[in-house]
């Protein structure tokens, strides 16, 4: 799998006083098994970009390639794109519709023309995946809690057996248990079912832990894209576009500015902590092998 | 009595049954008694389904209690003719931005309290101006909403509020679908009302690093009040934090897993100029001691 962005362009109203530019000039490569975060302020373009990858809205310049292959190319199937590429939108729980779990789950692959059976059988492997038990198969959807909603609706995706997961948001507004739990969730699937991700996320701690690769989006531009502790180093550039680095990256710069010489590329709570103690022990060592 | 003031405040939700005839009865909020000082900047943390927006809703009579009683700057919620002045007194802000939002260009949005409230034109746009002063968006005042990010978003609708002249603004979860530059810009906003303009605040949050700076927390589980205190009392307790699905905030994290490992900090750290210095403190004491 790999999707290819070639100069990809996107006009609002194009031709009309009000156009505006949402996307311009964005390439990019994603890579089978990747786990992508993609960041950026809001009306940043993130939204439009993802939409784009599994051909919701159309490019109105450049090109998308899919395993190679032109989107745009005349008899290109859209179906069987959005079946490779699941796109899990904001909020999804305001999605569920059914009166019980497992038949919401089976409407996506109903949709691809599995038999009942068949797309049963893919929505039990699903919901299983996000971790939700037997027990919630017969329940209503809407008595489900917050995060158990959003699980629901990610396996509505899942049964789907796409080959790319785009998540929009899928923590906003859960407690930070029901966070954890889901990227935890998510972060399993990647390893153990090869998925690829792409994570949009408003969370620069959250990014910092999980992903491997992260895009920042910035007036429809890709401002950078590299590694997260590569990226998170622009702190002062990301600030000016509505962003900032995990807040143990800032501490670790505090400290440094203050004389305590330590790593300052450090940007998860646990990094943060070691490099603290190697410092502090590092002073020990040093003084006690002073004679 | 403080301005809003809670007794074995209780409210069910009552579901219908499939043959729409057996009731079934939730309890979202159980036996809460709170008392919030006029000034006072109160954060309600909890995890989701623990109370807190069903809480929140009573503090401007957008619900009524099913038992106990609430009073809003002294006037009990239950009192019909008291609403308008209840909803005058407590104004809410909601997490979407894109729901409250309801005029083409942000001034006439901000208008738009003051003017169903009869107050006359000339007052309105003297609100207006305090208003968007207030949360700094005179600069867009001609603006279309549609136009702004989330953050100038939330702030428009702060400003709705704050003509309405409240003594107190209740926030839920006002930064959730915020980046977080709208994060800051909505904080710093309403920590401004509440220090230079003395409007009481309660918010509710999910961001840890949100509250520090309040006056009082209260954590809400199964409906009722599990913890209150000062964020320094609150945020010394990591574990029971995160048996009520919640956490701390990074700097607090940090600082407790460098306690866990022998590094002599204070128990509760909440500000990193505090880590830093306590840090550089350690490392002095180790040279010195060495």
């Amino acid at each position: 799998m790999s999707i290819t962005l070639d100069h990809v362009e996107y006009k609002y109203s194009e031709g009309t006083p009000m156009e505006t530019e949402a996307l311009h000039d964005v390439s990019l490569e994603i890579r089978d098994g990747e786990f992508i975060g993609l960041i950026g302020h809001t009306g940043s373009g993130k939204s439009t970009l993802i939409q784009h990858l599994n051909g919701l809205m159309r490019a109105t310049g450049g090109d998308i390639l899919y395993n190679g292959e032109s989107i745009y190319r005349e008899g290109y199937s859209m179906k069987e794109l959005r079946s490779h590429v699941g796109l899990v939108f904001q909020y999804p729980e305001y999605q569920l519709f059914e009166s019980d779990v497992l038949s919401d789950v089976c409407f996506g692959p109903k949709n691809q023309g599995l038999s009942e059976e068949q797309a049963k059988a893919r929505a039990i492997e699903a919901l299983r995946l996000v971790g939700m038990g037997e027990e919630y198969d017969k329940r209503s959807p809407f008595d489900l809690s917050g995060g158990q909603k959003r699980r629901a609706a990610i396996a509505g995706v899942l049964a789907m057996k796409p080959e790319v997961l785009i998540l929009d948001e899928p923590t906003a507004g859960l407690d930070p248990k029901g966070r954890d739990e889901i990227l935890g969730q998510i972060a399993r699937l990647h390893r153990e079912q090869g998925l690829t991700v792409i994570l949009v996320s408003h969370s620069m701690e959250d990014v910092a832990v999980y992903v491997d690769r992260l895009l920042v989006m910035d007036h429809g531009r890709l401002r950078f894209d590299g590694a997260p502790r590569e990226v998170f180093s622009h702190y002062r550039e990301l600030e000016e576009i509505g962003l900032a680095a995990p807040r143990v990256t800032y501490i670790a710069h505090a400290l440094k500015e203050a004389g305590f010489p330590v790593r300052t590329d450090v940007i998860t709570v646990a990094e943060a902590e070691e490099a603290i103690l190697c410092t502090l022990n590092g002073t020990n060592e040093r003084e006690k092998a002073t004679p | 009595m403080g301005i809003i003031k809670a007794e074995d405040l209780s409210y069910n939700y009552i579901k219908l049954g499939e043959d729409e005839k057996t009731e079934e009865v939730s309890e979202a909020v159980r036996n809460v008694s709170i008392d919030i000082h006029a000034g006072e900047f109160v954060a309600i943390l909890g995890h989701n389904g623990s109370g807190k927006s069903t809480l929140a809703k009573h503090m401007n009579a957008l619900l009524l209690p099913t038992e106990g009683t609430i009073w809003i700057d002294g006037r009990d919620s239950r009192d019909e003719d008291a609403l308008l002045a209840i909803r005058q007194t407590a104004g809410m802000v909601f997490q979407n931005p894109d729901n409250q939002i309801v005029a083409g260009v942000v001034e006439e949005d901000v208008g738009f309290g003051p003017e169903n409230m009869g107050v006359p034109t000339e007052e309105i746009w003297e609100r207006v101006d305090r208003s968007l002063e207030a949360v700094g968006m005179t600069a867009y005042r001609k603006s279309s909403p549609n136009r702004l990010s989330g953050g100038q978003k939330q702030r428009v609708a702060i400003a709705g509020v704050m003509a309405m002249e409240p003594k107190c603004i209740v926030l839920d979860e006002p930064t959730a679908m915020l980046d977080p530059g709208g994060r800051r810009e909505v904080i710093r906003t309403v920590r401004e009302l509440n220090r230079k303009k003395g409007i009481t605040v309660i918010l509710i949050t999910h961001y840890m690093e949100e509250v520090i700076h309040a006056d009082r927390i209260y954590v809400m589980d199964e409906g009722q009040v599990a913890m209150e205190g000062t964020p320094e009392e609150i945020f010394t307790q990591v574990e029971r934090l995160k048996e009520l699905r919640l956490d701390v905030p990074q700097v607090t994290e940090l600082a407790y897993g460098l306690r866990k490992r022998g590094v002599p900090l204070s128990p509760c750290i909440l500000d990193e100029e505090q880590l830093v210095k306590e840090i550089l403190e350690v490392r002095a004491g180790n040279v010195h001691n060495a």
